[in-house]
């Protein structure tokens, strides 16, 4: 796609997102906004996962981590956009401390720590009833206000989360544009040359987990505000699994799978409402048969539908291989 | 002394029944480079078959845990390798886990559905009666436990170093190529990988579940207490992941007797990540090269 084409329809699907809500019920902003939040989570995750290949099971927990941060100092009485950094931060902190030891070994291993890391949060969430709330959860918390502009308002907040999105895709365009976002490029694409081109892969993975993970708690900062009610059962192992789906549904490593992916998982069940308990049955088969037959996720079918009607010349095979998972 | 033998005991019966999960993981590990993450799923799914056996076909249970295990090898053995495994391993370990991962919820969520979301009591196989072993009161169903799934491991053993099969399968999974070259049939040696874990699966399934009732969500944390045995033992080794289950299950018990029980389900949780840190190729591992 040349790059006229490209900025024109980025500009329309972002009118489309200001358009979208508009005379629409409090459930429909509702369920956009939410498909925002989860977009920003996915998208932190497809830094990891589609950028630096490695799995990440522990996205829900850093929503945790982010949410309660954020909830514990705006019911205290912070303003939420001072609460969120350190939200942020602690995110960043924990990513690191919890990718070092994990990264140090081979293979998969990232996928089982924050396996068991996502459950031990949940344990913790569940226990300490004295700062969290235990399994009651908290409640009330206030949603920002910047004078002019109050969030109370269903639309409102919805257009505030809009605007958080779009800083947060463009910071992570520059990362994954920047010199690092190019190593974590190469690290997926051949970690045995990237490590002979000087690139310190160990490094390298670490800080793409870490800034994932930083993601992950923004959409926790978001969330709280949202639903104004957090407990320990939002924030399980089934929702980080939800989220990595998101990523792969959508198409790990394409900047904008995410958003596709989020979108799919969100708006699905919405639409098969009429199957019922099924609803969890379909979709999992159907991730199942789109892995079998398209790997790269809904992204890769358009650019196999694209490369069926509308065929480039290909100049080097090797070149135009897109992302792909290992 | 003797409630410390008391919860020891009963601590390696459960312990057996996760080495017996932890082993087919590794197996199929070795062999295919499978992390199954629908493992747990795979050992909560054999105890429906045998009740779909009694209910629907009316079977004594005896002919009902034959049929079990025969639907299990089939559906989590010879299925679960071609329709999923056969296609999606060339796009790569990554996809092939998440596709597990989708598995899981599959399997799931359709018993939920289609069976019940209650827990449904599971005939047990032995009788219940206490006895008592130096001042320690252990249920018969636990020594059970414990003696025939440590059979099934000398028996698998056996299999694996005594057999020309066996051999070929050891083969195999060290070296693919040239196992391939000596003339083993690499192909059918992985195949018989994949019965062998959906067989551990069911046994273990039907040893486990009289004490936990069968339910849906059985498989959650009995797959991740698998993978976490198979870790904390070493990867790839079987006696490892024997290792590893019957510490897990003793820990376990040992913690929510002495230590704390709100905190009990952390415990392999920690111990994963200590072993990580100080000791990556488990305990009873030997470490592989690290592949950049």
């Amino acid at each position: 796609m040349n790059a006229h084409i490209r900025k024109i329809s980025i500009l329309a699907l972002l009118a489309l997102a200001v358009l979208a809500p508009l005379g629409q019920g409090n459930y429909i902003v509702y369920v956009l906004t939410s498909w925002l939040i989860f977009a920003i989570a996915a998208m932190g995750l497809n830094l990891t996962l589609g950028y630096a290949g490695q799995i990440s099971l522990a996205q829900a927990s850093f929503m945790a981590i982010g949410a309660y941060t954020t909830a514990l100092l705006t019911l205290s009485g912070w303003h939420w956009m001072l609460a969120m950094p350190l939200g942020l931060t602690a995110c960043f902190v924990v990513g690191l401390l919890l990718g070092y030891p994990a990264l140090r070994v081979k293979g998969h291993f990232l996928a089982f720590v924050t396996l068991a890391f996502n459950t031990l949060v949940f344990l913790v969430l569940r226990n300490e009833d004295w700062l969290t709330g235990g399994s009651y959860g908290l409640v009330g918390m206030p949603r920002p206000d910047f004078g002019l502009f109050k969030t109370m308002k269903q639309l409102h907040f919805y257009y505030f989360t809009l605007g958080i999105t779009v800083l947060a895709a463009l910071a992570m365009w520059g990362i994954v544009r920047s010199p690092w976002g190019r190593a974590f490029k190469a690290l997926r694409e051949n970690p045995i040359r990237a490590e002979s081109l000087g690139v310190d892969t160990r490094r390298i993975t670490l800080l793409a987990f870490a800034i994932g993970s930083v993601y992950g708690g923004l959409a926790g900062a978001l969330i709280t505000p949202l639903v104004q009610f957090i407990e320990p059962g939002s924030f399980g192992l089934a929702h980080s699994l939800r989220i990595l789906l998101m990523v792969v549904v959508g198409g790990a490593g394409y900047f904008f799978g995410p958003f596709l992916g989020a979108g799919v998982v969100i708006l699905l069940p919405e639409i098969l409402r009429f199957t019922e308990g099924y609803y969890l049955i379909i979709y999992s088969a159907l991730v199942i048969v789109m892995l079998v037959f398209v790997p790269t996720g809904l992204i890769g079918v358009w650019g196999r539908i694209r490369e069926r009607f509308w065929p480039r010349q290909q100049v080097r095979a090797d070149m135009s291989e897109g992302a792909r998972l290992k | 002394m003797s409630q410390f033998l008391q919860v020891l005991l009963s601590g390696l019966a459960t312990g057996s029944i996760y080495a017996l999960v932890a082993i087919g993981f590794t197996l199929v590990w070795q062999a295919a480079q499978t992390v199954n993450f629908a493992q747990g799923e795979f050992v909560m799914l054999p105890a429906f078959f045998v009740l779909i056996g009694m209910s629907v076909f009316g079977m004594p249970l005896w002919i009902a845990l034959i049929f079990g295990l025969a639907i299990s090898i089939v559906v989590l053995g010879v299925l679960f390798k071609k329709m999923i495994v056969e296609p999606i391993l060339p796009h790569g370990g990554i996809t092939l886990i998440i596709a597990t991962m989708a598995l899981g919820i599959l399997l799931k969520e359709s018993v939920k559905e289609f069976y019940s979301a209650e827990a449904q009591p599971f005939p047990s196989l032995f009788p219940g009666d206490p006895i008592n072993v130096f001042g320690a009161v252990l249920s018969l169903q636990d020594v059970f436990n414990l003696v025939i799934s440590l059979g099934i491991v000398v028996l698998l053993t056996l299999f694996l170093n005594r057999t020309r099969t066996g051999r070929c399968m050891q083969a195999t999974a060290q070296n693919p190529a040239v196992a391939e070259i000596l003339g083993v049939n690499v192909k059918r040696m992985i195949l018989y990988t994949f019965l062998i874990n959906a067989a551990l699966a069911a046994l273990a399934s039907f040893l486990i579940t009289p004490v936990y009732l069968a339910k849906f969500s059985n498989g959650e944390t009995l797959g991740l207490i698998a993978f976490i045995a198979a870790i904390v033992g070493g990867f790839n080794q079987i006696r490892g992941a024997i290792a590893g289950g019957l510490l897990i299950g003793v820990l376990d018990n040992l913690t929510a007797a002495y230590v704390t029980a709100q905190y009990r389900a952390a415990l392999p949780l920690v111990l994963l990540i200590v072993i990580i840190l100080v000791r990556p190729q488990g305990i009873l591992g030997t470490s592989e090269g690290r592949t950049v």
